[in-house]
């Protein structure tokens, strides 16, 4: 018998509830982004980008989607793809001719936060809910339930019948 | 009194509640002595079972003592040990009479909730959202037990708790899955679901007499249970299903498949689950038909699909030219539990067949929410969790 050791009293631990604020967090991020792209560009000094930032708005809104699911731990791990791009796409507003070079630094700044929140919340989802590849796997092959071997049990329920109502003798042949 | 609670999607809570009472004449109340973890709560668990509400006490598979009978109990008094079946029903009315508890039209005290889901309402389980009644389930200290003189399946003291407590639900299910396939001694019957429904209705259809028991998982240990109790293994992750199916049927496909696993399939290399993840993520779709489909697809023509997998609202893409072209049988419906039972305790008692074999956890009730994510998640080795009050 095996014999995990936990007394929790709720099965949603902080890493539970931290990624479903993310996900919540990304559709609202996301949705803005695919809703209102020039209040992202203008204070950024990033106009003409738009559809690059509703396109990272769409995936966001994936993302959000994947996290509040009752597996958000691919989600989760996969922010950092989501993450690159958004760096990607804020690097151009760094030159030197960008007057809101400013405030890139902030998001940019914010956005590597965010990323390194997530990688936390990844590894602790991924060790209460992911199956580690190298798990010992247990030999239930004496588990029968049998008093003898499985072959020699076959039929031994050879007195019960099927009721009228759960039968299903198709093809016994033309009356 | 203590019990395990739902609160949302993934929280089940180790909370405090008030103690049941004696509602009306025919309730009893039960010292819940052991209490199991069914493969059906995950879906509670995950949400996808509508009608939940936040504090409804969960758990459908339980048994204990009886400590209280009401004024119209006449088949059970205090100190009987008795295990509690899923289904409530009331023994009288038209649908009972059959034989078809699952759907007796008397125990559903949400009748009209029913109805607008399901067309009718069908019967009151413990446990198991509003839909079915709301009523409070066994993953607690005690519960109370409505249309006591029927509800209720008398076990002897010579059978310990492990023996008899899946006689609740699983093993019956198992052993309804198998029976409405009405299994000939040729057959081959292929299961989809190596979970604990999956390993009573291998042991079942063993029983019955089906010349060849194939089981289908991807999780190793499950797939060893299987194997342990007269299947042969299809481990999804390795192989075709439906190439290995026709290699084992000499390409006719098996004449009988049960559906054991229900709208959470999981499948990771086919085109169609990444469809139906995606869907239900937007909600446009509330189940996962993948196993559906597989074996409308593989089943011999003429054949028979037996469904005991809880499924709960709607799927998309269920090919029914092949279901209706090949004149499939389509059986399925939750368990009339004691229809089955007498039969089933007669088979315990005479050593046929020991249920405790699927247990692979027991802990404290203390211990259930921890419990429900280790099941889901399949950690651990986890197949059956049972749960101790």
């Amino acid at each position: 018998m095996n014999s995990l050791q936990s007394l929790a009293t709720s099965s949603l631990a902080p890493s539970d509830r931290l990624a479903r604020g993310l996900g919540y967090f990304a559709l609202g991020i996301g949705l803005l982004q695919l809703l209102a792209p020039r209040r992202i560009t203008r204070p950024l000094g990033l106009e003409g980008r738009e559809t690059l930032v509703r396109a990272c708005g769409a995936g966001k809104m994936l993302n959000g989607l994947g996290a509040l699911s009752d597996n958000p731990t691919p989600a989760i791990r996969t922010r950092f793809a989501g993450n690159a791009l958004d760096l990607a796409l804020l690097a151009p507003g760094l030159s030197a001719d960008n007057p809101k070079r400013d405030n890139v630094r902030l998001v940019m700044a914010l956005l590597l936060g965010c990323t390194l929140l997530e990688a936390l919340t990844a590894r602790s989802l991924s060790e209460r809910h992911v199956r580690p590849r190298d798990m010992h796997v247990a030999d239930y092959g004496q588990r029968s339930g049998f008093p003898r071997p499985a072959e020699a049990m076959r039929g031994a329920a050879g007195d019960f019948r099927t009721p009228a109502d759960m039968r299903a003798e198709i093809g016994v042949g033309p009356a | 009194m203590k019990a395990l609670c739902w609160h949302g999607k993934n929280d089940i809570r180790y909370d405090t509640v008030p103690d049941p009472s004696i509602e009306d004449p025919r309730d009893a109340i039960v010292k819940v002595s052991s209490c199991a973890i069914c493969g059906s709560d995950l879906h509670l668990y995950d949400h996808y079972i509508p009608g939940m509400e936040s504090g409804d006490v969960m758990g459908h598979e339980f048994m204990g003592e009886v400590v209280e009978v009401g004024a119209e109990v006449h088949r059970l008094r205090p100190g009987d040990r008795v295990v509690v079946p899923f289904t409530i029903f009331c023994g009288e009315c038209e649908q009972c009479l059959r034989g078809n508890y699952s759907v007796c039209e008397r125990s559903n005290r949400n009748r009209e909730l029913g109805d607008k889901a399901f067309g009718h309402a069908t019967a009151g389980l413990f446990g198991y959202s509003h839909l079915t009644g709301g009523y409070a389930g066994g993953q607690a200290e005690y519960v109370r037990v409505p249309f006591a003189d029927t509800t209720h399946i008398k076990v002897p003291d010579s059978l310990s708790d492990e023996q008899v407590l899946f006689l609740g639900d699983i093993f019956p299910t198992g052993w309804q899955a198998v029976v409405q396939c009405d299994v000939q001694s040729g057959d081959t019957v292929a299961i989809w679901g190596a979970g604990p429904v999956g390993q009573f209705c291998v042991r079942s259809a063993v029983l019955l007499g089906a010349r060849q028991v194939i089981c289908i998982d991807r999780v190793p240990e499950r797939l060893s249970m299987a194997e342990a109790g007269g299947a042969i293994a299809i481990n999804f992750d390795e192989e075709s299903v439906l190439e290995r199916l026709n290699e084992l049927t000499r390409g006719k496909g098996p004449e009988k498949c049960i559906d054991a696993v229900g709208l959470e399939a999981h499948a990771t290399r086919s085109l169609d689950s990444v469809y139906d993840r995606a869907k239900q993520a937007v909600m446009l779709e509330t189940d996962r038909p993948h196993v559906l489909r597989e074996m409308i697809y593989v089943c011999r023509p003429a054949g028979v699909l037996s469904i005991p997998g809880v499924y709960g609202g709607l799927v998309d893409k269920l090919p029914m030219g092949p279901l209706m072209n090949k004149g499939l049988t389509v059986r399925t419906g939750q368990t009339h539990v004691n229809r089955w039972t007498d039969d089933l305790l007669r088979r315990i008692e005479a050593g046929q067949i020991d249920p405790s074999f699927v247990i692979t956890h027991q802990v404290g009730l203390e211990q259930g929410p921890d419990m429900y994510r280790v099941f889901r998640d399949k950690l651990d080795n986890c197949i059956k969790v049972v749960l101790k009050p």
